[in-house]
């Protein structure tokens, strides 16, 4: 595949020995931390972040990312500018670093039973129109209750009732992403279906 | 403020959704289309398009990596 001038450059340099790569080296954490910088600022104000903070997890990013960058350097297929490959990474640990920064924050969420009186504002379902949503809400705790497995209740707990950024349980369990959306998936799947029999929501559009 | 989550849209899923994995492979090719052409991007890659319409984390980070490369 052709690959742009630049991006050629960053892959003979990094492929190469002595004080070439080195180079190549500090000049790939400069643009690492510099993107990790922008994509932790960009983030910050969201999460209420300090200063000393973003600093923190951007140098945290920066240096994961760059040795998952020169680990998968030999994948890189050159479908892309080798800068927005690399970035990939950056944003991916910035991700990962607020997830575990997640739990600094709020050390006490509980990871025991739902809370069922807090669902309904999970939802907006306000008190005064409790007449209109009552009844699709006691179906959709009996398939919550009777319908998931204990593992994808955990995972609907946490995320959705509970508010545990995905992320933040990824490293909480030490699993990955793809392994947590998957549960939820079919989680959301299996009480759209009971919600549908019922007569509660929609077919699928 | 409006924040919670719609029911309706939180239980809707879509079959051509690929997954974070598959989505997080192909990001950057995925973004470099999209900030060229984003309905080329969606038309070329549905799967990833259904993902980061469902996907919170990966659609945070897609926006990461858009900005990253629109500099
Ligand atoms: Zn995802």
């Amino acid at each position: 595949m052709a690959v742009d001038d630049a991006t050629e450059q960053w892959l003979a340099d990094l492929r190469a020995t002595g004080a070439t790569r080195d180079a190549a080296h500090a000049r790939l954490h400069d643009l690492l931390l510099r993107a990790a910088r922008t994509e932790t600022n960009r983030r910050a104000n969201r999460l209420r972040l300090t200063g000393v903070e973003v600093d923190d997890l951007a140098h945290q990013a920066a240096a994961d990312a760059m040795l998952a960058v020169l680990a998968k350097l030999s994948q890189f297929r050159g479908e892309s500018r080798f800068t927005t490959w690399a970035y990939r990474f950056v944003v991916f640990e910035v991700s990962t670093k607020l997830g575990r920064h997640f739990w600094t924050r709020n050390p006490a969420v509980p990871l025991d039973g739902i809370a069922w009186e807090r669902v309904p504002a999970v939802f907006g379902f306000s008190a005064e129109r409790e007449a209109e949503w009552r009844e699709l809400f006691v179906v959709f705790r009996h398939a919550v209750e009777n319908e998931l497995t204990d593992h994808q209740r955990q995972i609907f707990q946490a995320i959705v009732v509970d508010g545990v950024p995905l992320d933040a349980l990824r490293v909480r369990l030490g699993t990955n992403r793809n392994a947590i959306y998957k549960v939820l998936f079919d989680a959301r799947r299996k009480l759209r279906a009971v919600l549908v029999a019922k007569g509660h929501l929609p077919e699928e559009r | 403020m409006n924040d919670h989550i719609d029911l309706d849209a939180f239980l809707h899923t879509d079959p051509r959704d690929v997954g974070c994995e598959e989505a997080t492979e192909a990001l950057h090719v995925y973004a470099e289309l999209y900030a060229a052409d984003p309905q080329a991007a969606r038309t070329r890659y549905p799967g990833i398009a259904a993902h980061l319409k469902a996907c919170g984390p990966c659609s945070t980070d897609f926006e990461g990596l858009l900005a990253l490369i629109s500099e």
